[in-house]
This record gives C-alpha cells, sequence and structure tokens, in this order.
C-alpha cells in the first residue's frame, strides 16, 4: 500500500492531497525524519510513491503534524500574508517541503527555500506569490548557525514543540524494531529501493507481492573515497550523491546537473542502484555513470559477482541479471587532473522532467590529445548507450571543429531513436548532435563556436 | 484582503471532494472506459469482473432509468456508450463495488470485442467529410471582396494551435448520497451545480427538485469542471438511484485525463491586407475547431473564437467563418479564454507573417491598428476602448526603447544565446456569450445576532469569489468581515444558477448580492429613521455604527438588527440580478453581447539557447485594465497565474494522441505544465485605473480569463529570438512552441515566405509513436 493511501484513508488525514499518483506534482509530500549515525535528518517524500514499508522506523509527518492551530505556523502564515495560495489544493504540499527545508541543515537562502519546492506543481498562482512566500521561510532559518534544525524549529516555534523530543522517540523505535526487518525465509521478495518508479509502473502489482525494502538497510549506504576509487552503496540516493564531499570535490559541477534530474522529494528517495536496474533507456544517473566507467557488485545473497555497468543492459528493459540478484554497491575510478566530465540533459520542461536526450562525457587529454573517452547517450536506442563508434574515431585526435563534427556524424550511425512523446526521432538526432557540441563547448572553452553552430 | 479560506487552505483542514468524511456503506465506483476511438461494440463481457470479491455491480447503458442523453448544448452524449463508441476513453461500464481497488481491478478484467470504423482526429479532415457539430459561423464587417483591391500587402498562412489539458490538481469526481423521498444529496466537484443537477434528474427520469447538489469548492477547475463534472456525478448518481446505498468515484488521475476533453485544438487559416502605412484593411480567417466527439460547450466555445478574433484591433472589413468538426477524440471543452485564445493566436501569427515579411517590427503594425473608442467590432458592438491607453502606458512605463537597445546589444554580443520581444496587448469581452445566462442570484440571511449568512450560485475554485461576494456585504452593511460568512454552494439554496465561468462569476452574484443586501438595509433604514424621527435618507451605517445625519447615533448594527427582529422585520434577502443592456442577434451576427472589455498589453522577452534549443521566459510586463479592482491580492494572483498557464498553453504543454485517437500524453510525466523554475523571472503588473463607468460590481472589471491571453506572446518572444539567431528561419504558426519545436527552427532551412500549404499542420495529432 502506498503511504498516501495509508494515511488519508486508513488514518483519516486528510491534509495531505492525492493529485498525481506519480511523483510529479507534489501535493501529497509529507516528511519522513529517521535517525541517520545518530543525526536527526527529515527529507521531503511524495507519499504517493512511498511503499508503506519504507515508513518503517521513520517519523512521518504530515500537514496536521506541522499545525499548531488555532494559530498559523511561521510557513502558513507567509504563505497566506503573500496570497501564495488560490484553490488550496497543492498548498499543504508546498507547505510540507517548506517545513522539510526548515528541518534541513542547508544554507537558509531563497534559492535554497525555492529549490526545497521543485517537486510541486501549482496550476493557480504562477509561482510567483509562492517565491515570496519561501523568501520570507528563509528569512525565518537566518539566525540558525550551527543549532540542530528541528529544535531550532521547535524553539522558534516555526514547528510544533514536539518535534524536541522525536530524536529519543526515534531512538527507543530503532531498538523495538530490532530484528524486525529481515523477510521471512523461503519467499522471493521483489526488491525496492525509493519505489519512485516501480510505484508509478506496477503499484497494484506491489500490492500482493512480498517486498525486501532496501532504502533503510545501513550497509547499502554510504558515499567513500578508496585510494584512487569512489565506492557507493547501492541504497545511496540522489539527494546523497548531491552532498557527497567526494563527488562535490571531483564533480563541481554537480548541482548543475542533478538540478536537472527529477525534483527534491524525488532526488530524495530515488536510489542510484534502481536507476540503473529500472534499465531505462534515459535514466539520468545511469547515463552519469556509465560515462564513468561504473562496475557494479551484484548479490544473491550468498554469492557476489562484479559486471561492469555497460554490460549491464541486455535490450529494452532486459538486464544480465537473475531475479534474485540485487546490486549491493558500485564504483569507479575518480578522474584525475587531465580528465574532464561534463553531463547534457535536454526535456521539454527544464525541470522535474524525462530526458528527450542525455548525454555525458568523460575524456582523458594527454599532450592535447585525446587519449581516452566515453561519451554516454540516453534517449537515443533501447537501452543507455555508450558511443562506442564515436569514442574509438576520437582516441589520439586533437579536440578540433573538423572533428567534432565527424564524431557527431559517426555518432549518427550508432544511435537508433524512436519518435515517442519526448520527441521525434529526427529531433533527437538533431539534439544528441547539438548536446556533443556542448560538451566540447563547455570542456574547451578555447574552441570556435560559431564553427561548430 | 485575503482569499477567505487562505486559512484552511495552509493547515490542510480545507475540505474538497475526496475529503468528505465516508458513510458507512459507502461504494465505491470506476469506469470502463472505451479502448478504441470509433466503433460498434460487438460484445461486453463482464463475467471476470464480477467475481472479482466485492464488486457489487457493473452498471451499462441498459441499466439506466431514464434517458441515456448529459449534452448541454446538443443532445448528442450519451453518458454510457450503447451501440457505438466515439473516443478513446469514453465510458463504457461503471463498476460499483465495496472498495475502490476492487472497483479499480474490476475495470481490469471487463473485456470488449469492438469492430473499428474510422477514427478521424484532424479537423480539417472531418470538416472535408461533412462531420460538424453545428453549420458553420461566419462574422462581417465591411466587404473584404471590395478591401483587397486597396491593400499595399497581402499575405496568407495557416495556423495550428494545440489543445490544453486542464490538470486541476484535484481530479474530477463525485460523491451521491440517497436522502428520504427518493431524493440524493450529491456532492460533486463542479463548477456547474444545476447543469450536474439537470443531467442526473434525465439520467434517473426524476425531477430537479429531487436532487441536491453541493460544492464548498474545487482544488481547480479552469473551465475542464464546467460540463465534465456531470458524468461522474451521473454515474454515481445512477448506482446510488439503483442501489440505495452512497456511491463515489474520485477519478484517478490517468482516468481523469483520458476521459476527459481539454482545450480545443485548432487549425487556421487567413489572409491579411495591410495599406502602405501598415494599416490593416482586411482580414479573412476560416478556424476550424477539433470539437471532439460530441458537442460539450464547443458551440459556445466556437463563438467566442469568432468574437475575439481580430483581438484588440480595429479592422475595417472582416471575414472570420468557423466550423466546429467532428472527430473521435474526448469531447473537448471550456478552458479559460474558451476560444478566444485561439482566435487571438491567428490575428497575431497574420500579423507576425506581414512583418517578417516586410522586415518590420510586428509591434509597429500591432500599435498602429489597435482598437479605439467609438470604433466597432465584427459582432457590432462599439469599443469604449483602452487599449491604446494600455499600450502607450506600458511602452513609457517599462521603457521599451531601451529594453530594445539592450536587447539588440546581448543579440550582438552573444552567439548560443538569443533573445526576442514581443508585445501582446488582449481585448476580452466579458458576459457569456449566451445572453440567457447572464443572470444570478445570492441569498442574503441577517441573523438575529448581527452575524450575516451568505449562499450565491457562484462556485469557489481558488479565483476569490467568495471572498469579493464577501467583501460586497461587508461593505454594503459597513460591518467586520468576521461577521460574515460564505455557505457552500447548493442547488438546494440557489436554483437554476449559471455555471462559474467567462470571468462572470463575481461580477453576477456579487451584483446579486448587492441587491440583497440593499434590500435589507433598506428596510433597516426605514426602522432606524422611524426610531430617530428622520427619512431614511437621512441614515447611513459605518463601521457597525448607526448615524444619523452623519452624527453617531446611539444604536450600533446588533441594536438596529435585534430591534428590527423584534419587530418582525425581514431580515433575509434573495436578490436577483439580471445584466442590464446586453442582446445579440445571432442571425444577423450583430449586437451587443458584452457587459464590457477588458484590456490590457504585455512586452515580454525570452532567451533561446541556440546550442540546445531550450529557452527562458524571461520578463512578463504588464499593463492591465483593473476598472478600478477591489481586492489587488486576488486579482494580481489571477493575474499571474494566468500568464504561466497561458505561457505553459503556448510552450511545454503538448497534448499528443496518436493516428487511432488515444491519448500519449496521459499523464504527469508525459504532460508538462510548468513548474517553478519555468516561470519568468519578473512579471510586472502595473494597474490601469479607469473612471469609466461599467457594469463590473464595484466597477472591478473581471480578471479571470483576461490574463491567460498574455502568455500567447511567449509564443511570439521565442519567434523573435529564434529569428534572432537564423533571420530566415522557418518557424510554421504551430503551438506549442516546445524545445524541439525552437531547435528544429534554429537549424531549419532557410524559409523562402511562399505561402505554404496545410502539409505541416496537425503534428501534434495523429504522429506516429
Amino acid at each position: 500500500m502506498p503511504l498516501l493511501d495509508f494515511i488519508r484513508y486508513h488514518q483519516h488525514l486528510t491534509g495531505t492531497k492525492t493529485g498525481c499518483n506519480e511523483g510529479d506534482c507534489g501535493a501529497c509530500i509529507i516528511l519522513a525524519g529517521e535517525l541517520q549515525q545518530g543525526v536527526l535528518v527529515y527529507r521531503s517524500w511524495t507519499s504517493c510513491l512511498t511503499p508503506l514499508g519504507n515508513a518503517h522506523g521513520k517519523h512521518i509527518v504530515t500537514i496536521e503534524g506541522v499545525n499548531m492551530l488555532p494559530a498559523l505556523n511561521p510557513i502558513q502564515q507567509a504563505m497566506l500574508d503573500n496570497s501564495a495560495t488560490q484553490c488550496g489544493f497543492c498548498t499543504p504540499g508546498f507547505v510540507m517541503s517548506l517545513a522539510g527545508f526548515c528541518l534541513d541543515r542547508k544554507a537558509p537562502t531563497t534559492r535554497n527555500a525555492i529549490a526545497a519546492i521543485d517537486g510541486n506543481i501549482c496550476r493557480c498562482t504562477g509561482y510567483k506569490s509562492i517565491e515570496r512566500a519561501a523568501a520570507v521561510v528563509a528569512t525565518l532559518l537566518t539566525s540558525r548557525d550551527n543549532e540542530e534544525p528541528a529544535l531550532f524549529a521547535a524553539e522558534r516555534q516555526i514547528l510544533p514543540e514536539y518535534f524536541t523530543s522525536i530524536k529519543e522517540r526515534l531512538k527507543s523505535l530503532i531498538t523495538s524494531l530490532n530484528g524486525e526487518l529481515n523477510p521471512p525465509p523461503d519467499s522471493h521478495p521483489c526488491f525496492v529501493g525509493g519505489g519512485t518508479d516501480l510505484y508509478v509502473q506496477q503499484p497494484e502489482a506491489l500490492q500482493e507481492h512480498p517486498i525486501r525494502f532496501l532504502l533503510g538497510q545501513e550497509m547499502l549506504k554510504g558515499i567513500t573515497r578508496e585510494d584512487t576509487r569512489c565506492v557507493l552503496g547501492a541504497a545511496v540516493t540522489v539527494s546523497d550523491l548531491l552532498e557527497s564531499p567526494v563527488m562535490q570535490h571531483y564533480f563541481p559541477a554537480l548541482e548543475n546537473y542533478l538540478q536537472l534530474v527529477s525534483s527534491t522529494p524525488i532526488r530524495n528517495m530515488a536510489t542510484i542502484a534502481g536507476n540503473f536496474v529500472n534499465a531505462s533507456p534515459i535514466g539520468d544517473m545511469t547515463i552519469f555513470f556509465l560515462a564513468l566507467d561504473t562496475t557494479l557488485e551484484l548479490s544473491d545473497g550468498h554469492h557476489t559477482r562484479t559486471l561492469p555497468l555497460r554490460e549491464l543492459y541486455k535490450g529494452y528493459k532486459q538486464l544480465h541479471k537473475n531475479p534474485d540478484e540485487y546490486i549491493t554497491r558500485c564504483w569507479f575510478e575518480l578522474p584525475g587532473p587531465d580528465t574532464g566530465f561534463h553531463f547534457e540533459k535536454v526535456s521539454k520542461r527544464t525541470h522535474l522532467d524525462i530526458a528527450s536526450v542525455n548525454s555525458a562525457i568523460s575524456i582523458t587529454m594527454a599532450a592535447n590529445l585525446i587519449s581516452e573517452v566515453r561519451i554516454a547517450a540516453g534517449g537515443v536506442g533501447p537501452v543507455p548507450m555508450l558511443l562506442t563508434d564515436t569514442a574509438a574515431f576520437l582516441r589520439g585526435k586533437a579536440p578540433g571543429t573538423a572533428t567534432i563534427k565527424q564524431a557527431y556524424a559517426i555518432a549518427q550511425l550508432e544511435i537508433t531513436p524512436i519518435s515517442d512523446a519526448r520527441g521525434t526521432a529526427e529531433y533527437k538526432r538533431l539534439l544528441l548532435e547539438q548536446l556533443i557540441k556542448a560538451h566540447f563547448i563547455t570542456l574547451f572553452p578555447s574552441l570556435q563556436v560559431e564553427l561548430l553552430l | 484582503m485575503k482569499n477567505i479560506d487562505s486559512n484552511t487552505h495552509v493547515s490542510g483542514t480545507s475540505v474538497y471532494l475526496d475529503d468528505v468524511p465516508v458513510m458507512n456503506g459507502t461504494l465505491f465506483g470506476a469506469a470502463f472506459e472505451s479502448p478504441s476511438a470509433h466503433g460498434v461494440i460487438r460484445e461486453l463481457i463482464l463475467d471476470d469482473a464480477l467475481r472479482i470479491p466485492g464488486v457489487v455491480r457493473v452498471f451499462t447503458a441498459a441499466d439506466i432509468p431514464g434517458q441515456n442523453e448529459i449534452g448541454g448544448i446538443i443532445k448528442d452524449e450519451p453518458l454510457l456508450a450503447d451501440t457505438h463508441v466515439h473516443f478513446c476513453g469514453m465510458p463504457v461500464a461503471f463498476v460499483v463495488a465495496r472498495t475502490r481497488e476492487a472497483a479499480r481491478a474490476a475495470v481490469k478484467k471487463i473485456r470488449i470485442r469492438i469492430d473499428a470504423l474510422p477514427v478521424i482526429t484532424d479537423p480539417r479532415e472531418a470538416q472535408a467529410k461533412g462531420e460538424l457539430i453545428i453549420p458553420p459561423r461566419t462574422f462581417r464587417q465591411g466587404d473584404t471582396d471590395l478591401a483587397w483591391p486597396q491593400c499595399t500587402h497581402i499575405f496568407t498562412g495557416n495556423a495550428d494551435i494545440n489543445g490544453q489539458e486542464h490538470l486541476y490538481i484535484e481530479t474530477q469526481g463525485a460523491y451521491v448520497i440517497p436522502q428520504e423521498h427518493n431524493s440524493l444529496r450529491i456532492y460533486s466537484s463542479t463548477q456547474g451545480p444545476t447543469a450536474v443537477q439537470r443531467v442526473v434528474a434525465a439520467i434517473t427520469g426524476a425531477s430537479m427538485h429531487q436532487f441536491e447538489v453541493i460544492v464548498t469548492r474545487l482544488g481547480g477547475g479552469f473551465g475542464g469542471k464546467e460540463d465534465q463534472a456531470n458524468t461522474w456525478a451521473a454515474l454515481c448518481a445512477l448506482a446510488a438511484w439503483i442501489l440505495k446505498k452512497p456511491v463515489k468515484y474520485a477519478l484517478h488521475r490517468m482516468e481523469d485525463m483520458a476521459m476527459t476533453g481539454k482545450r480545443h485544438p485548432y487549425a487556421a487559416d487567413f489572409k491579411i491586407g495591410l495599406d502602405k502605412d501598415l494599416k490593416i484593411l482586411a482580414y479573412e480567417v476560416s478556424f476550424f475547431q477539433n470539437a471532439g466527439a460530441s458537442a460539450d460547450l464547443s458551440p459556445a466555445v466556437l463563438a467566442r473564437t469568432l468574437f475575439h478574433c481580430t483581438n484588440a484591433y480595429y479592422i475595417p472589413h472582416v471575414k472570420a467563418t468557423a466550423w466546429s468538426c467532428r472527430t473521435h477524440l474526448p469531447p473537448n471543452t471550456a478552458f479559460r479564454g474558451f476560444g478566444g485564445p485561439q482566435g487571438m493566436f491567428v490575428i497575431e501569427a497574420a500579423i507576425a507573417k506581414a512583418a517578417r515579411v516586410l522586415q518590420v517590427d510586428a509591434a509597429l503594425i500591432q500599435k498602429t491598428n489597435l482598437i479605439a473608442t467609438g470604433q466597432t467590432f465584427p459582432y457590432g458592438q462599439i469599443a469604449a476602448s483602452e487599449a491604446g491607453t494600455c499600450w502607450d502606458k506600458a511602452e513609457t512605463l517599462y521603457d521599451v526603447v531601451e529594453q530594445q537597445r539592450k536587447v539588440q546589444l546581448f543579440n550582438t554580443e552573444n552567439k548560443l544565446l538569443k533573445k526576442g520581444i514581443a508585445f501582446m496587448p488582449i481585448c476580452f469581452g466579458i458576459s457569456f456569450t449566451n445572453t440567457m445566462m447572464n443572470n444570478a442570484r445570492s441569498l442574503v440571511h441577517v441573523y438575529s445576532d448581527g452575524s450575516v449568512g451568505i449562499s450565491t450560485g457562484a462556485v469557489e475554485m481558488g479565483q476569490g469569489v467568495n471572498t469579493k461576494i464577501l467583501q460586497v456585504a461587508a461593505q454594503t452593511f459597513s460591518i467586520p468581515a468576521n461577521k460574515i460568512k460564505l455557505n457552500h454552494t447548493s442547488t438546494y439554496t440557489i436554483a437554476n444558477t449559471s455555471p462559474s465561468a467567462a470571468s462572470a462569476t463575481a461580477d453576477l452574484n456579487g451584483k446579486a448580492t448587492l441587491i440583497a443586501c440593499n434590500a435589507i438595509l433598506d428596510r433597516l433604514k426605514q426602522l432606524a429613521a422611524e426610531a430617530f424621527h428622520v427619512t431614511p435618507a437621512d441614515i447611513t451605517l459605518e463601521n457597525g455604527h448607526v448615524l444619523v445625519n452623519q452624527q453617531p447615533s446611539s444604536w450600533n448594527w446588533q441594536q438596529l438588527v435585534t430591534t428590527a427582529f423584534a419587530q418582525r422585520i425581514n431580515l433575509s434577502e434573495h436578490g436577483h440580478y439580471a445584466t442590464p443592456e446586453i442582446h445579440y442577434d445571432a442571425v444577423k451576427e450583430k449586437g451587443h453581447p458584452f457587459a464590457y472589455h477588458v484590456y490590457g498589453t504585455a512586452i515580454l522577452e525570452a532567451t533561446v539557447d541556440c546550442l540546445r534549443g531550450t529557452y527562458t521566459i524571461d520578463t512578463v510586463k504588464v499593463v492591465h485594465d483593473f476598472g478600478n479592482s477591489m481586492n489587488t491580492d486576488i486579482d494580481r494572483g489571477q493575474i499571474e497565474g494566468g500568464i504561466v498557464q497561458g505561457i505553459g498553453w503556448m510552450t511545454l504543454e503538448e497534448v499528443i494522441y496518436d493516428r487511432e485517437g488515444k491519448l500519449r500524453s496521459n499523464a504527469l510525466s508525459t504532460y508538462k505544465v510548468p513548474d517553478i523554475y519555468a516561470v519568468p523571472k519578473t512579471i510586472a503588473i502595473d494597474a490601469l485605473q479607469t473612471t469609466r463607468d461599467n457594469l463590473a460590481v464595484f466597477r472591478s472589471k473581471a480578471v479571470g480569463e483576461p490574463p491567460l491571453m498574455y502568455g500567447i506572446g511567449a509564443w511570439f518572444a521565442l519567434h523573435n529570438a529564434i529569428r534572432a539567431f537564423h533571420p530566415h528561419a522557418d518557424i510554421p504558426f504551430i503551438t506549442p512552441m516546445t524545445p524541439e519545436k525552437v531547435l528544429l527552427a534554429l537549424y531549419s532551412k532557410t524559409n523562402t515566405e511562399t505561402n505554404q500549404q496545410h502539409a505541416e499542420t496537425v503534428s501534434h495529432l495523429g504522429s506516429d509513436l
């Protein structure tokens, strides 16, 4: 059962709204609080895609849980003062995302407050009034410094007083739940990470099936550096990636890339391994990690094996993986000083949309020549692709305009896009060319842009 | 004053349809929809569905005791398909079960065998085959045949305008509870409670007085719940009527998107003639409206396309013809602007075409031809125009010369990015174009403790109509807002209502409230005058006090009401308002259909990434004709929201059907509306405060629909930015201008500006996916 239905139809808490049932509108956003290495962390989630099992051991906060009626909390007051609510149906979702912002450790800037509501759709206001309200909410936190966000929010009466007791309550909850997380033996559960795609594609089927929840498993978490490698747990979410010091150091533009990937609540739930095994030909994280030549570690509970990500895909939505196997971790070589990396994505709507075409490049230079290059491209074939012929052509050459033009002509021979709701085949072909140009224009600023256009 | 629902909205305590507490014994419905766009039903197999545990019954057309008919304007729409299916998503059967999950599971088990018939998705094809909803209508002014020889420049072309999904965040739904004496209480998420009542009466074969339709509020409507809320209410009512049990159906988003109609797509051909001074002398236009499978509101939408086919311009010679074409899509329906925006897009396209061939700024042609007071619209109404005033104020206030200079400089300095500017003047008529519908009623009770309860036919859907009505009462009685409550809309309280639509709801229901309040006030003043031995004219109410000859008296509002109650004076009134002055002759296609017009001018700026084809709409700067806004908070919200919805329609929002008439953009993952990052960085709004008398409530002009049409300028700003990169780019007049269309235009072959044939139209329809 999705958490949303449990909240609305079993707990009869109707402040959380049903909008789209696919995590795309944010009307159902709630907060999930948990202890991570003893630190209280809240994330906004779209409850329509949250399997009830992922709520296990968490503090689930609905709009009713941030109310301090008859008074409004300052977030709600800011929404009211700025006329940021019209029909009101999306409003609880916005309030919850902003409450999540108040419980987050990010800098309390207007920009971050707006980023916190990037997964909320409003059809009435045109967002300008909501932007004004978000700016006010950011000012509520200016004096927080390093204080624990939940304590600060409770002390300043931004959120109800009970938030001060949650840390202790979660501790005792986890203690009492110890040992309950393993599925019964002899069951063949399906593996569910964040559920952000599974619960869009097959919500009914999942109602009937035993599930092994991977998102909350401590041993599948963490992003660490081991020598020249970066090792990621399979349940690492996109938000974890974004907040990782290792990733930030080696990919300075990471925030720009990941801002194009779904929305805050979805990034809070979606795991990178989930993106790999989902096998969408257009998975953003798959394209990103393909270009890094990532290696996967798979386990069936008894045996483990490794497999390069590029060898995972057999055909459309088909994997070289048996049903009992799940990804435990993955790793890639961190880029050295001579390696450039870049990610491009174009979708109909820039944010919170699925790509028409996406592409990532990793390119290593030696003496002004390309010594190694990998170009991953999504949306141009049945599986996420590495453009191997294009890469072979580029190896050993200098990145000049004539070479680049030849490269994308070769790329055209490697790809087989189809027309669908994300664009016509003709468009996708042209777009991939443009994204290859964009890679080179970004990584080699000395290129004469007008010769490439 | 803030929207009076703000408090409950932000705390999640506002009640929408799916939040009404469910009674014990409630059953849950789900509709089985046609998988084919056109065909004959050979067999409908329900056995497997009926075997699902919890399923109570499956209703089909044969179970309808009254008429199987829900058409509003024309009786051409069955509630449940009987022998034929006419669009993918057409309801064929209605499952009722003890749980929502069982109902949905049962729908999946229903099997249907349909013999396919040819499918039409293109309105031009339907028109060619004579598949028309109503005979074509033509508006004429002057004589275009005589005018063409006088034109220095003549241009022809065509436009192809896509639809728009309403995407109210609250999906459609209804909850019907049987009452005593063969009556039903119907909670419906509808803009038109009376329409629901009428349809339920027809379906059950009973009378309207047996059905109470209750609407507290909608989680967005935008026209999508004007007529198309009827189906769900009628299905639930049918089941509740027969089973004598409460029945509820709140649609899943994918059901909603698949089964409901959208804004009408249009194809159009235009011919425009200008003299050497860029005055438009003649304009001929043919509109091919994609009505979908049945009439719904299409004939009325078609009328408004004609009414607004010259937008804010005066053109002496006009011939505009419109065909309402029957296709095999879900019946298209009302959507904010109601056909007006499509009419306006085509004249703007014609002007843009003239401008690009003549190598002049389109704004020059636009400005030269703005309608002036005293000039006549093609339908005979004489303009009281603010078009020029709005334009001139916008030009000065926002320093357009400087903006244009900066854009030119930017375009010279940047290779990868190009900017474009477009002006978008608007002129929108206020009133239902069906004159009969321009009336409303309000029931005002003053209780003996001095508090006031108001019921009207208006439906609150975020537009703030209840707040404005409350303001009318508060101002008339001169009492604080917290003494007044607006009640839910009910057909038992207010009968024979027009839907909340046409931007006119606050005007009509506000005026009716004013009439009711004034009637009570007159009686109270009479009482006070007798008590203080003066005439009623000497009595005024101010901030809860009774003044006699402007001097404070010993009475306040409370005492006045208490005394009136004791003296058995009627403290209630049912006010009725019908808009004066309006009339229309549909045979001559001439008259005075609108109470007044709303004018405005927007200046939009866009930036195109010429490498990727992506873009941003940077600024929208508006001078808007408010008349005299009675609630600036609400009106600003309506303008910002309307602009963004209009920009969405013109840029991202792409309704895609395949050749078989199946909706491909059937979820929020495939149909993209603007998110917070897609909106312009700046939306500047300046009020044109006019003193001219109008028929708006407290002279505060209607603000619901007009701002949407500022969004049309986004298309032309992008068009101009593309041309800054590729001056001869081939940019067909097709909406929406998605990143795909932009990229293909940026790298298109040189356009020779010959008048193209219809080859590239309907590209959004029947695309092979």
